[in-house]
């Protein structure tokens, strides 16, 4: 009986760790500065409507001036001996550890997710790779690179707003243990970890220029993608952004990762563990609302077996919570921004309008702010938009296959190839099935799981290059022959 | 006794090949029924070598090289292109499903059969480079021992750029490479055995099907390289070859939706920075051209990672 349930006690993390100014400048060569044509914007926290704080909005001049920081400290960041760059990032590493609360609070105010994700996946995850790539600065001769690796110069980084810091760390970390210096612009709706990590860059005492954060808009970071002095560009974000940037830097010495978009296939066989595999459908698609480019949501699931699955999986999402981000027992927190909510519902409502059946467990979404039910849809073919286009929300579409090479099949139909998943006890189909799906990550009976060691990336049209691990690193070393620190030599009129 | 002698007196009229394009296991003439000039190289013709060679046919014309006549070649159309891809896409999944070892076999078999026509080599490489006989004997010994080099690579690769990864939890976490699809190649315009060798084996050792664009001016010893693959053991559609105009051809393989991948090496910075934009609308993955490639030079292993995808697998462990 419903009414007999016993409900949550509202469990609050408190706000009070956090200190928000009431506005924030851009942070160039080491100290924060207004935009040189004063432009301002807000960032509004997704759960309340709440503006958190004015945060300057970087401008082609801006981008230009931390282009030039950056390079200027090249010089000095490359030449460091690999150990003490190292230190550096420990020091960052420890002082991201120090402040991990105030940061998952920040996270979860400015982004909308829960306090239980950035508290418990985030920021653990933030600090190592920062672990995990201080180690390889002085080693980064053992990293496959050939015998004399060299740093490329400035990387302009370009980040999105579903992992803000944690995203920030991916591309910062490998850069600097590989002796670069970084431009990075996070995304305009989640500015301010990044800015708070500029404070953590300055009392870990790295020096100025190293590390620049410019906060803005689309304008912002296609101009730093642009900037002739920038020798990497790294991007993580949408498919269609990702082609304009390699259209961007086409005939251009610049070299380039990207990190683009998903449609994952999460397969479940018909031996598989149900409860298990429930839970990992459920972590695959409502992990971070769904805000995830690797997020497995498409379910392929064996006909035999649909109905079980399909009963399991709606008794386990009408447990799913939804509300308050900073209340610890939230699962599903709030949907980014305006824009976003607008996009996840447009896609839904298609869904329905091509014929598909909708299904979402009953609750209450608060009033004020952005929020989507966690959703299912049965019926779905491979035709139809919500099977075939990201929705980047909790949005699960549900097919059915009959054998292994049907499901190897369907998994493929999609011109992204990020992630998958797939469920089932036996190790030898595991195997087979994952050899033959075309995808960067595979995930098998888990999902969505990360850690710094370990390549992450994309095939066809989810993107080039891999984060994480000695891939990673290899991103932001030059190959053997290939020039090195922008314009080698005798650096041109940016240096001085 | 041979022919000649017994022919002596009158001159003896040799037998021209008619040089075809490649695909899909099969030697056709281009569809579109053009063919273009081919010359001696001029740098050789220039030096008072073997001009007016009107022993060869007696069709001595022109080129646009200024070199003798040396035959007509293929000149590739846009549908020559598209049929290409199809080709090697159909080749792909036997190919990249092969053993490692297995393509390791295929691969060595190639360079046997190319060692046993390295007179004919020598001959055509000296012709279409314009080089003395004893360095077109060492670019083709060069490229035999290239394709060797990478023969061995392709059961070692996967240990050289792959790995376990030490994850911080109870996961067993594997990361291979695997090939990345359909790798059109743009071969270097100036070295036309050892150059096209050196972009096309790790193309094909890493597993990825290929559809190469032969050098421009001096395409006869890659379409006759078409035979040795012909005549060893590579699967039909494993490595398709055109000649042509590279600019030609290479817009329509840089613009297909089935390619993954394009190597620009044999374009000029102007026409590679056109095919890398174009190579965005699907993500392809592009090799720009290098400024100045030594073929002579250890290559490294740069040109086998560059289509080759990292796949990270993840399992529980636990009782």
């Amino acid at each position: 009986m419903a009414h007999q349930k016993f409900a949550y006690a509202p469990a609050p993390e408190s706000r009070a760790v956090v200190e928000l100014a009431p506005s924030y400048g851009l942070f160039i060569d080491g100290e924060f500065a207004e935009a040189a044509d004063g432009r301002v914007f807000k960032s509004v926290s997704p759960s309340s409507e709440e503006v958190l704080a004015e945060v300057a909005r970087a401008g082609e001049a801006d981008v230009d001036r931390a282009v030039r920081a950056a390079r200027k400290a090249f010089t000095k960041w490359s030449a460091l001996p690999g150990a003490e760059r190292g230190k550096y990032l420990f020091r960052i590493a420890r002082v991201l550890q120090e402040r991990a609360r105030e940061l998952a609070v920040l996270e979860s105010l400015d982004n909308g997710k829960p306090i239980r994700e950035t508290r418990d996946v985030d920021l653990p995850l933030v600090a190592a790779h920062f672990f995990y790539y201080a180690g390889w600065a002085d080693k980064l001769e053992y990293a496959g690179c050939g015998p004399n690796p060299r740093p490329l110069g400035v990387a302009g980084q370009v980040i999105p707003w579903n992992f803000p810091l944690l995203m920030l760390a991916w591309k910062v970390a490998p850069a600097l243990a590989a002796g670069n210096t970084v431009v990075l612009k996070p995304a305009e709706t989640t500015p301010l970890s990044a800015l708070f990590f500029a404070d953590v860059c300055r009392q870990a005492g790295l020096p100025r220029g190293v590390v620049n954060i410019l906060t803005g808009y689309g304008d912002a970071g296609a101009a730093l993608v642009a900037h002739e002095g920038v020798d990497k560009v790294a991007f993580t974000g949408s498919t269609e952004v990702g082609k304009a940037i390699a259209r961007t830097v086409a005939g251009s010495r610049k070299k380039v990762t990207l990190e683009l978009g998903g449609k994952a296939a999460n397969i479940v066989f018909d031996d598989a563990p149900v409860d298990q595999a429930v839970e990992g459908i459920v972590n695959g698609i409502f992990f971070n609302q769904g805000h995830v480019c690797c997020a497995g949501s498409r379910l392929l699931v064996q006909e035999s077996v649909q109905e079980e699955v399909l009963d399991a999986l709606k008794r386990r999402m009408a447990t799913l919570r939804v509300g308050d981000p900073l209340d610890k027992n939230t699962d599903i927190g709030a949907i980014n921004s305006a824009e976003q909510l607008a996009r996840i519902t447009a896609l839904a409502e298609a869904g329905e309008a091509e014929g598909a059946e909708r299904w979402a467990p009953p609750c209450e979404l608060p009033r004020s702010g952005y929020w989507f039910a966690p959703t299912l849809f049965t019926g779905v073919t491979q035709a139809h938009r919500i099977a075939r286009e990201e929705i980047f929300g909790p949005v699960l579409s549900v097919l059915t296959f009959r054998t292994p090479a049907e499901a190897v099949e369907k998994a493929n139909n999609t011109p992204y190839g990020l992630s998958a998943g797939i469920w089932t006890e036996k190790g030898s189909r595991i195997l087979a099935v994952a050899s033959r799906l075309r995808a960067g990550v595979v995930w098998a009976n888990t999902f969505n799981k990360f850690d710094p060691t370990s390549p992450f990336g994309g095939y066809k049209e989810s993107g080039y290059g891999r984060e994480g691990g000695r891939h990673g690193l290899a991103a932001y070393l030059a190959e053997p022959g290939e020039a090195a620190g922008g314009r080698g030599e005798g650096e041109g009129e940016l240096d001085r | 006794m041979t022919v000649s002698e017994r022919s002596e007196g009158a001159a003896r009229l040799s037998v021209l090949k008619t040089y075809k394009l490649y695909v899909g296991g099969k030697f056709p003439r281009s569809e579109s029924g053009r063919v273009y000039e081919v010359t001696e190289s001029e740098s050789r013709s220039g030096r008072g070598g073997r001009t007016g060679k009107a022993g060869k046919g007696g069709r001595g014309g022109a080129g646009d090289a200024g070199g003798a006549w040396l035959a007509n070649a293929p000149l590739a159309s846009r549908k020559d292109a598209r049929d290409a891809v199809v080709a090697a896409r159909k080749a792909f999944a036997g190919w990249s499903g092969a053993t490692a070892y297995n393509r390791g076999q295929v691969l060595y078999r190639v360079a046997e059969m190319l060692e046993g026509r390295r007179d004919q080599y020598v001959r055509e490489v000296g012709e279409a480079e314009g080089l003395s006989r004893a360095k077109a004997a060492a670019a083709v010994d060069a490229a035999v021992d290239r394709w060797v080099w990478y023969a061995g690579w392709t059961d070692k690769i996967a240990q050289v750029a792959g790995g376990a990864n030490p994850v911080a939890g109870p996961y067993f976490n594997l990361s291979t490479p695997e090939p990345t699809g359909v790798v059109a190649v743009l071969a270097p315009q100036e070295s036309s055995l050892l150059g096209l060798v050196s972009v096309l084996a790790p193309v094909i050792a890493t597993g990825n099907t290929a559809v190469v664009v032969a050098a421009e001016r001096a395409p006869l010893p890659a379409l006759s390289f078409g035979e040795v693959l012909a005549s060893s053991d590579v699967p039909a559609g494993v490595v398709n070859i055109l000649s042509g105009r590279t600019a030609e051809i290479a817009a329509p393989l840089a613009a297909h939706q089935d390619v993954n991948a394009i190597d620009l090496t044999g374009a000029s910075p102007e026409l590679a920075a056109e095919l890398e934009a174009a190579a965005a609308d699907n993500l392809k993955r592009v090799r720009r051209p290098a400024p100045a490639e030594s073929w002579t030079a250890t290559p490294g292993t740069s040109r086998l990672t560059a289509w080759l995808e990292t796949k990270t697998v993840w399992h529980p462990m636990g009782v």
